[in-house]
This record gives structure tokens, sequence and C-alpha cells, in this order.
């Protein structure tokens, strides 16, 4: 990294995720996983929260990282997986299902692109004492995908598809990752948002707004809009 | 003739090479930001690409694993003959498409819109997308694949001729803004803006606009050059950088393109490429010799011509052997 830059602090973290080691967590912390990590998207939470069918594995003994991702990899006719690069898909569609996520499955990491808001994260990740932990880039999926040391079972393959099956990934030095919110559930990219609010109105400044106005459009452009 | 079976191996390889490699001009243009970069988080994230791109091209994988939605455009040569024809040309792409889906691999994310129902191999209804293009007095085939991430990042408004530039401007912040925070549009980004035509053109042009020229290419017309500098200015004074975190990298280079439009009209589209920019192009000679490159040289001052005619060649024939 140049010179002029300050140096973020790293923590290394072990699966299961310990309560003191989330309790730890500082915003803006690079982090690097060892262990377990498993992935799990809308397709899963469908079929475990909304169709009430059993998970596939024992997701609690399994490990408490959920991965909103999906990998490119392929699968041979004889089981055997390629899987080159791993990147996080969007989190926010899914927070639908987290409250009863967090009970059902046990997760207290969930890892993922955007994060989700931090009033969502005092309401619901907070009591359940799990932190966001959110992917580089976006895009940096070769070296995720370097971390990923053995695909140990892919699940509901036949059933979701490549994109959207339950993959558990035997991970080392599993990062870059950032910590997104803390166990207080305050958010890095919130308190980004805040920083840069102050600026925006002076960019529109002198810029006449347009003749026809969209329906349904807010003026205000510090709103969230997740 | 060219032959069906060279079209295919030719466009398989692309796909590779541009899930793998980032585009040497892109890379640049990164590097360059970075060491502008004031942001420590914006920064830290830049970093962490540089070394993410090194790591794909060491390993052979994909940069990223959301390997977006192969696409084709094709530059026909008006003189080139294609084995079988162009019914040919696109079987042979569908093929390809599906062949290094399975091979890179490169993520299978073609869907029914409705029923989700997928074929795990890119190819389906629409599917890949395949623009053909042509150019005078060539008998060459140039293909170009793009790998552009669906999501985020992309909008259209109609504006009218009265809100103008301002107009234009807002836009170009509001979408910026949106997608930039949390970095859903995976600045910084090479921003590509289409003007005018129709609605569908609009959309065409700002999205070809984006994904088919390089950083570092201006429009040859002064003026749309001029903004083109201008937005690409403001795009990075909004104080926002990488992942939408506090810095000034969201422009890598901002391109427009323009197509005449209706009178009391004004339409405009942005979109960003993503911070892994999949392009990659081939050339495809008459006598079955294939040259690579990154940059499509889509908009030929053919494609651009503005009357009945076009610019004619100076050179005695631009055809190949």
């Amino acid at each position: 990294m140049a010179e002029k830059h300050g140096k973020l602090e790293e923590v290394r973290l072990t699966t299961p995720v310990s309560t003191e080691a989330i309790a730890g967590l500082k915003l803006g912390q690079v982090v690097y996983l060892d262990g377990v990590v498993y992935t799990g998207r809308e397709g899963v939470y469908q079929r475990i929260l909304d169709e009430g069918l059993a998970p596939p594995v024992d997701l609690k003994a399994l490990s408490n990282v959920n991965f909103h991702c999906s990998p490119a990899a392929s699968v041979a006719e004889d089981g055997t997986c390629n899987v080159g690069a791993v990147t996080a898909t969007a989190s926010f569609r899914f927070s639908k299902w987290m409250a009863r996520w967090f009970e059902v499955s046990g997760a207290r990491v969930i890892i993922g692109k955007g994060g989700m808001a931090e009033a969502y994260y005092k309401s619901v990740f907070v009591p359940a004492g799990a932190v966001y932990l959110v992917t580089v880039g976006y895009g940096t999926g070769a070296l995720l995908g370097r971390g990923i040391k053995r695909v140990r079972a892919v699940h509901w393959l036949e059933e979701l598809g490549i994109a959207q099956a339950l993959w558990v990934f035997e991970v080392e030095n599993f990062g870059p990752l950032l910590v997104e919110s803390d166990a207080a559930g305050n958010s890095l990219f919130e308190s980004h948002n805040r920083a840069l609010a102050a600026r925006i109105e002076g960019l529109y400044e002198g810029l006449k707004p347009p003749a026809l106005h969209r329906y349904g459009e807010t003026d205000d452009r510090k709103d969230e809009l997740i | 003739m060219i032959p069906k079976a060279l079209i295919e191996e030719t466009a398989a390889q692309l796909m590779a090479t541009a899930a793998i490699e980032i585009p040497a001009d892109y890379l640049a243009g990164i590097r360059a930001m970075t060491a502008a970069e004031e942001g420590d988080l914006s920064a830290f994230v830049l970093n962490a690409m540089l070394d993410n791109w090194d790591a794909a091209s060491e390993d052979r994988r994909p940069m990223c694993a959301d390997t977006g939605l192969p696409r084709y455009f094709v530059k026909a040569g008006n003189e080139a003959v294609i084995e079988g024809g162009f019914v040919a040309l696109e079987e042979a792409l569908r093929s390809a498409t599906a062949r290094a889906t399975r091979e890179v691999p490169l993520r299978p994310n073609r869907v029914h819109p409705l029923t989700r129902r997928h074929n795990d191999d890119n190819v389906g209804i629409n599917a890949p997308e395949i623009e053909v293009s042509f150019e005078p007095e060539a008998d060459w085939l140039d293909i170009t694949t793009v790998h552009k991430g669906g999501l985020f990042g992309t909008d259209y408004r109609m504006l009218f001729p009265g809100d103008g530039v301002d107009g234009i401007k807002r836009f170009f912040l509001d979408t910026l803004i949106a997608f930039g925070r949390r970095g859903l549009a995976c600045q910084p980004a090479i921003v590509g803006i289409g003007l005018g035509g129709s609605k569908d053109v609009c959309m065409t042009l700002g999205k070809q606009a984006a994904c088919l020229r390089v950083v570092g290419d201006a429009n040859p017309d002064p003026e749309i050059a001029e903004l083109e500098a201008e937005l690409k200015e403001l795009g990075n004074s909004i104080g926002m950088g990488a992942m939408g975190f506090v810095g000034s990298s969201m422009v890598v280079d901002c391109h427009i393109e323009v197509g005449y439009t209706h009178t009391g009209a004004l339409p405009i589209s942005v979109h960003c490429f993503c911070l892994s920019s999949r392009r990659a192009v081939a050339r495809i000679h008459a006598d079955g010799s294939v040259e690579t490159r990154t940059d499509p040289k889509w908009f030929t001052p053919y494609m651009r011509r503005d009357t009945v005619t076009w610019p004619k060649s100076t050179e005695s024939s631009r055809k190949s052997g």
C-alpha cells in the first residue's frame, strides 16, 4: 500500500466465530477467516424459511458464517467441483429473511456485498449477536477463491443450480473482508454516507431541476435507498 | 471464407480472456486513481483490486465470480464471408458461450425472468445478446465479448431540450450517487452515457459507450469531448471513492455517444462498467489469421456517420491478405 495511506488494522478469525471475537470487532477492520463458510441466498432462504424444508446439513454444527455468494464454478459428472472465483452478491435483498435465519441456522456472521441498513442491524443483528462483514471491491473474486482450500459439499445443486446452491467451503486466510457492522449495530457505510451527505447539496447548486419530475421522486438526496 | 469452427474457438478463448485478464487501459487508469486517492478505505479497496487482478492472472481464475451477462458485439466487414452465413455465426457464438461457461468456468447467471429456469450454460431466450454492425471496405470479422454485471449502476431518464446540460449533470450525479453508495456500482468505473436516439437506442448507445470504448479515448466531436471531460471531473468531485467510502475515485473515464433524437426530447442513459471491466476482442481475417486486442474499435467514423453518405477510407483497401 502506498505510504501516504493509513494502515488498516487486521484481524484473523476462526469459525465458529466466538461471541468474544464478535464483540471485539471494530468498524473498518480488515478480517481474514479460517475454518468453514457456507453460502446461502434467496434460493436457500425460500426453501428453508418459506417452504419449511429441513436444512440439507446441520448448519449449527457446521459453521456460524453465512456468505451471500455464488461461485463461478462447474461440477463434473463425477461430482468433483472446480471453483474459480467467489464474490458476494448484494445482501439488502435478503433482509426480510435474516431475523428467522439467525434463529434457524445459528449464523452470527454474515458476509456479503453492500451491507444492510443501520436501523436493521440495530433491530435484527444486535439481538441475535450477529455482525456483517463486507467483501472488498467489489470483485476480489480471485483472492477469495484462493482462500477456499476445499469444497466440502454442495447441497441442493440439482434443485437450485450452481448459483443458488448451498456450498460448504473449507477456508484459510479467506479475505480481505471489512467490518461493516459491529456488535452495537453501527454501520461503516452509513457513517461514510453521513460524511458525504454534507457535500451533496453543493454539488447540485446552480443546476436547474428538470421540467418533468418522476412519479414518487424524492428531493432529499441524503435518504438511504435500501 | 471464415470457418465456423474458427469463430467458435476464437470466441471461447475470448470469453476466458475477458473473465480473467483486466484490460491494460483500465488497469493503468486504476493505478493512476490509486496514486491520487486520499481516502484510506477507498485506497485500501483499490490496492486489494490490484492484488486481485494479479491473483486472477497468476491462477488463471476469473477476477470476479459474478461473471456478468456474457454477450457479443460483432463487426462484420461488408466483404466478409462466413461459412454458413450469419446464422452459423450466431450458432458458433451460442456454442462458445455454453462451452466457456463450463470450461473457464463462468457462473451460469442466465435464468428465465419469471420461472427462474436455467440451462446452466448462459444460453437461453435472447441470450447471449449478439449485436452486429458493419464496416465498409473490409473483409474481416471483429468479435468482442463483454461480460457486464447486471444489477446496479445504470439508469435512464427522458429529459427535455430545455433541461440542457444542467439536466444531464443532475441525472449523472443522481445515478452515480444513488448506485455509488455502498459501492453497488462497483466503482471506479468507465461511465458511458447515451444521449438522444429513440429510448432503446439511447440505452444501447450508453451501454456501448461504457463497454466498447477504452480509458483515455475521447469523442472526436470536440463539444462532446469537452462534456466528457467535465462530467468525469464532476463525478470525481462528489467526495465518494471505491465502495462508496469517502474519497475521489469514482469515474475512471467518461464516454458519451449521441444519436439524433426527437425534436422535443433529450433522453439520457448512464451506465457504469465495473471494477472488472471484462472485454476482449479478436479480429478474424479472411485468410484465417486471428489477432487479439482489448480495444473494440466499435465506434468507427462509419458508425458515427451523420448524413446519407460517410467518410470514405483514404487507403486503397482495408482488406486483409
